[in-house]
């Protein structure tokens, strides 16, 4: 059995430690006795949709994000529509996130139109407004799991009905700050602001990402638990920090 | 007369709050006098017969400051400087008050400040500097400076007001600055590396922790010839051109002495194509030595270096200026506990903390480490950064790893993570009993490698105080 993980703009894309969410799909999988093959997908590369079971794409500032954006829709968009489409797990955090919308509308400047991979668009309300910025914890939407992680992010994402919240905001800001949802998941497409990184403090997310990843060719998939102790403490010790404020 | 009046009541704070031991007599006396006279900072500065020079950037700032400093008092300068870290405007106001006399006489003739890279525009309206040092734009506290390329359009901006008399020493290695100091139409003078030491494997791309890889102009990704140190190095753009500019003062043949140090050759003035070739005093050479440990502190001696030459300080005084540095505190520092030596490096970020793993590893090939992580404010808040430090070097090579701190566990799941076999990572909450820890598991003749975040290298060294261990040997 093996895994083969894209990391799109891993040199572009990779504020906040992002790479920390491919290293823990790359030793999570290894643990268990999966092959992992990981490629890089930068700016000009085009991606084959079939050689791949996930896409990760990690975030930016807003001028890496104007380099992304148009290779993005031009170079890679028709493969990772294929790909999505056909069942393939997709995880963007932060601006990767962002970029999966239909458009984000910075401070100053003209829209950057987005791939509407998934239906939300996010509006930066200003050069004055906060950023929100802080510890986060969510509850899972649709297993009540406890996801904590980190966010820094000045735009306000709004969901579109085709989508549901990754999940709902306990401590933190979330999508807007208004609305308490974090995160949307469309079919197996993930976007959330929790960078952090999010899936080492996040091991339940990072398996349920393994297992639709490996679904596609090998069926309904059963990890072996790992003992997930030093995780669990992390996560715990990052909740009780959110709390603290 | 307000002014007046002002200044006696904030020298009066400031005075008290020393004798109260209150905040050290740096920051809060500062913001007091601040606020009670705005105007405090420009009147005080002015009386600073050769002027001020301002030293910003991520990562060497308190070094570069410490060093130029020292070069300045070899050559006979009285020279008036803001403590480690006080690095905003009311430190800059309260190391003034503290040379100034009841008549309101500034008693000093340069003025050597490191300021915190968001300040530095307001430092530079406030002060009048006649030189500026830039040394570095690295990932640094995302949820405190926000973007690096926001922090950068304020410095350029703040550059472009500054008098053409004023002269700006940068990195010529660092893509980003070398771009931003453009903005300052007077004299510039540019210090980098020509090479990096044998010691060290040659690089020619960027690692994982680098920032400013694509081009500034155009937004290609910059081919290099040579990478000394996260995106710095020898860079070019092949489309438009853009290229690392010629070092009007360039560190060669660099020795790196692991924790020990560091010797390496100056050259100054010999040109390098720049299209600002300094004037004066004429090109030097000059072998140097420092005790400060790394790549790093190789970049800061240079970058001293070149503010002294600029500044006109003769070759004798900045060598032994630069001899006599000892570390900062908690900068490669040393301290004797129980009889066996210990190092502690501070390590704040993903391209320090990768240049202070190389370091050790240079030192030590199987090091036992105390890494200390906290995420108070002056830390970061966000931790997220540990994940971009190359810790999988570490992974086959560590002897032992203990681990603590506010984001202890944060730190052991990064090495779980890295590849560290679990039984070589120890977590102890307590950081008396984590010292204590790493100690037993030291094995004999070798020393101990203690990496904090800035507030956990502040516990740690208070404990050490209470310890009488670092008495005489962390009195700055």
């Amino acid at each position: 059995m093996d895994l083969r993980i894209c990391h799109l703009y891993p040199d572009l894309l990779n504020l906040y430690g992002d790479r920390g969410n491919v290293a823990t799909l790359v030793q999570r999988a290894r643990w268990r006795g999966i092959q992992v093959h990981v490629a890089e997908a930068r700016l000009g590369d085009a991606v084959d949709p079939a050689a791949h079971d996930l896409f990760f794409i990690g975030g930016g500032e807003d001028r890496q994000q104007r380099l992304a954006a148009p290779d993005l829709r031009r170079v890679k968009g028709d493969a990772l529509r294929a790909a999505a489409a056909d069942g393939a797990v997709v995880l963007a955090v932060c601006g990767g996130y962002q970029l999966l919308g239909h458009f984000y509308r910075p401070a100053e400047g003209p829209d950057l139109e987005g791939l509407g991979l998934l239906d939300l668009h996010t509006v930066h309300p200003g050069a004055g407004a906060r950023r929100l910025i802080g510890n986060v914890v969510v509850r899972e939407r649709t297993c009540g799991v406890r996801l904590v992680g980190f966010e820094n992010h000045g735009g306000r994402t709004y969901l579109g009905p085709s989508v549901r919240p990754l999940g709902e905001v306990l401590v933190g800001f979330g999508n807007n700050g208004t609305d308490r949802t974090e995160g949307a998941v469309w079919r197996r497409v993930y976007g959330t602001y929790l960078h952090g990184p999010l899936l080492p403090k996040n091991p339940w997310l990072a398996d349920v990402l393994i297992a639709q990843a490996l679904e596609r060719r090998y069926g309904a998939v059963t990890l072996p638990p790992l003992s997930d102790e030093e995780e669990h403490r992390a996560a715990e010790v990052a909740a009780a920090r959110a709390r603290a404020g | 007369m307000r002014t007046v009046a002002a200044f006696l009541a904030a020298r009066a704070a400031a005075a008290g709050s020393r004798a109260l031991r209150v905040g050290g007599g740096t920051t809060l006396p500062g913001r007091l006098a601040l606020a009670l006279a705005p105007d405090l900072v420009p009147t005080l500065a002015r009386q600073l017969r050769r002027g001020v020079v301002l030293i910003s950037g991520t990562n060497g700032k308190t070094t570069t400051a410490r060093l130029l400093g020292e070069i300045a008092q070899a050559a006979g300068l009285r020279v008036v400087h803001n403590r480690a870290g006080a690095n905003l405007l009311s430190g800059i106001a309260a190391a003034l008050l503290a040379h100034t006399t009841a008549r309101g006489r500034v008693r000093g003739d340069l003025g050597v400040f490191e300021v915190d890279e968001a300040t530095l525009p307001a430092a530079l309206a406030a002060t009048g500097p006649r030189l500026v040092v830039l040394l570095n734009l690295f990932r640094d506290q995302l949820d405190r400076y926000g973007e690096i390329d926001l922090l950068a359009d304020r410095w350029r901006r703040a550059l472009g007001r500054l008098p053409h008399e004023a002269a700006v020493v940068y990195n010529a290695d660092d893509p980003l600055v070398a771009e931003v100091a453009r903005a300052h139409a007077g004299r510039r003078v540019a210090f980098g590396l020509d090479a990096v030491p044998d010691a060290l494997p040659p690089r020619q791309a960027p690692e994982h922790a680098a920032d400013s890889r694509y081009c500034y102009a155009c937004g290609r990704p910059y081919v290099y010839t040579l990478v000394t140190l996260g995106h710095m190095g020898h860079y070019a753009c092949p489309q438009c051109g853009t290229a690392r500019p010629g070092a009007d003062v360039r560190a060669v043949d660099v020795r790196l002495e692991g924790v020990d140090g560091a010797a390496f050759v100056v050259h100054a003035g010999s040109g390098g194509g720049s299209e600002h070739a300094p004037t004066a005093p004429g090109s030097a050479r000059l072998a140097v030595r420092t005790q400060l440990p790394g790549l790093y502190n190789v970049y800061d001696a240079t970058a001293a270096a070149a503010a002294a030459w600029v500044l006109g300080v003769d070759a004798s005084a900045i060598a032994r200026g630069l001899d006599e540095t000892a570390p900062a505190f908690g900068r490669g520092e040393r301290v004797v506990l129980e009889g066996r030596e210990a190092v502690m490096l501070l390590a704040k970020n993903p391209a320090g903390f990768n240049e202070v793993l190389r370091t050790v590893l240079l030192a030590d090939g199987n090091p036992v480490v105390l890494v200390a992580i906290n995420d108070l404010l002056a830390d970061g808040r966000d931790v997220s950064w540990l994940w971009d430090v190359d810790f999988e070097l570490l992974a086959d090579r560590v002897h032992a790893a203990i681990v603590t701190g506010l984001r202890g566990a944060e730190m052991a799941l990064r090495l779980k993570y890295a590849g560290v076999p679990s039984e070589r990572i120890t977590l102890v909450h307590d950081s008396a009993l984590a010292l204590a820890a790493a100690l037993q598991r030291l094995p004999d003749g070798r020393r101990l490698y203690i990496l904090p975040t800035y507030t956990a290298m502040l516990q740690l060294r208070a404990l050490l105080a209470r310890q009488g261990v670092v008495r005489g040997f962390w009195a700055q």
